[in-house]
């Protein structure tokens, strides 16, 4: 059976992960290929780098890291941040990336995403849409880092990323993003009914319960979040446990399996 | 131990070489990335990934003469995804005619509000029948991303479900090949492309 995916997610500036990570054992928190390492070890189904880095000049740094990962790590991983082309996608990808994120490229010119599914294949381009309510104007999609409205509604958005080739939604609700409160159920429902393709549900998570909810009731291909990993707030294994006791397929057992598998 | 084998990773710009490459460099086995014909021929095993698009990637295929080359290989040979799939007839993605090594016509699976296009993500492996998953159990998790799929036949010797059955690998005389993505598959998937490298 196909299982709900749990996705941590590593801000990364110029080749080193920022925010603070609390990992029991780690001798540098901010080395991206240990970090990688670890969460995979605790049965990470996929990871996802969002690159916050400001200039053009360091994107060299990102390809080194992303070729640095790739070596170590034997689960799929997606790059994101400030991606703005083809050229952009195929440096990440010849080096070892699964999936390259888009967001403002996309917002800007929607055709890039054609243009990447068709060079590329659609299952590895995702499309990231970061949205925010507002009672006058609902769910908008915001872009530059979440700082501009750009006046698209964020389930007809969705739809047309996915017409164009987009292979996974990447749905963030800014207006639950670090509120700890659980995800935005309305939104991700409506973008789940809305699509065809998997919806990853980014903004809010602060409990396990939190995921359970949007698996079940916001139906979401998987959940991701950060700062409640990386401090140690919820340990993978046992949210992987709590959402199997509550009848969520997850894949469990991956320690289980290094020991079973190991030659 | 697999130091001296000499692998060959067929290059025809089919997507993931470079993660295959890292996953077999893991494993202390280097290998040749390559589309020359001789270094092909010559190698103790033939890998196959790929990712994309059916009908540009049987183009590239044709262009370097690898669609008469492929055919008739003889050593262990293990196509990954797409590499798996053009090892079929025919492919419903446009309308594409594929190497005709194995006898399956790949089709797209139906969209439905519960089954998403693509299949992605980690899915169980059932029916295992082959020294390929020599160590694994029914139900082991391996991950997956594709749009298109090979149905079950006699070729068969792992099933997927999504949620009908269909081929997770196939294999006929020295050709095996796998849907699933073995080297991003964690312990289990290392464990098959160990298993592949000392048939």
């Amino acid at each position: 059976m196909l299982t709900k995916r749990i996705i941590p997610c590593l801000d990364v500036k110029d080749g080193r992960t920022v925010k603070g990570v609390r990992f029991e054992g780690l001798r540098d928190a901010g080395d991206p290929v240990a970090l990688a390492a670890q969460y995979a070890r605790q049965g990470a189904d996929e990871l996802v780098f969002l690159d916050i880095t400001a200039t053009n000049q360091k994107r060299q740094t990102l390809v080194t890291l992303v070729r640095d990962v790739a070596r170590e790590l034997d689960i799929p991983f997606t790059v994101g941040g400030g991606i703005g082309s083809v050229a952009d996608v195929e440096a990440l990808l010849l080096n070892g990336a699964d999936k390259a994120s888009i967001n403002s490229a996309a917002l800007q010119r929607p055709e890039l995403i054609d243009e990447l599914a068709g060079r590329f294949g659609s299952q590895c381009i995702v499309v990231a849409v970061d949205a925010r309510f507002s009672p006058e104007a609902g769910w908008q999609v915001y872009t530059r880092a979440g700082t501009q409205a750009t006046g698209r509604d964020a389930v007809a958005w969705c739809r047309e990323v996915a017409e164009r080739g987009a292979g996974e939604i990447l749905l963030t609700s800014m207006s639950h993003d670090g509120t700890k409160d659980g995800f935005a159920l309305d939104l991700t429902g409506a973008v789940c009914a809305a699509v065809p393709v998997p919806v990853v549900a980014s903004g809010g998570a602060g409990r396990m319960e939190h995921f359970t909810e949007v698996f079940q009731q916001a139906k979401a291909d998987a959940g991701l979040a950060a700062s409640i990993f990386h401090f140690g707030e919820i340990g993978i294994p046992d949210l992987k446990q709590h959402l199997q006791d509550a009848g969520v397929p997850v894949r469990i057992g991956s320690a289980l399996a290094e020991r079973k598998v190991k030659a | 131990m697999h130091t001296q084998m000499n692998i060959a990773v067929v290059d025809y710009k089919g997507g993931n070489v470079q993660s295959v490459l890292f996953a077999l460099e893991r494993l202390g086995v280097s290998a040749t990335l390559t589309a020359d014909a001789e270094t092909i021929r010559r190698a103790d095993k033939v890998l196959f990934p790929g990712e994309g698009e059916a009908a540009s990637a049987m183009r590239e295929l044709r262009t370097q003469g690898l669609d008469k080359l492929l055919p008739t290989l003889t050593q262990p040979f293990l196509g990954i995804c797409l590499g798996m799939q053009l090892l079929g007839t025919h492919s419903e993605e446009n309308d594409t005619d594929l190497l005709g090594i194995l006898p399956f016509a790949v089709q797209r699976f139906p969209a439905s509000a519960d089954y998403k296009v693509p299949h992605m993500g980690w899915n169980t492996l059932h029916a295992l029948q082959s020294p390929l998953f020599a160590g694994l159990r029914e139900g082991d998790y391996v991950y997956f991303v594709h749009s298109y799929f090979a149905p079950v036949g006699d070729y068969t010797i792992a099933q997927g479900r999504y949620p009908a059955p269909f081929s997770a690998a196939v294999q006929h005389r020295n050709f095996y090949a796998v849907q699933f993505h073995t080297e991003k598959s964690g312990a289990v998937g290392t464990r098959i492309l160990q298993n592949f490298l000392t048939l």
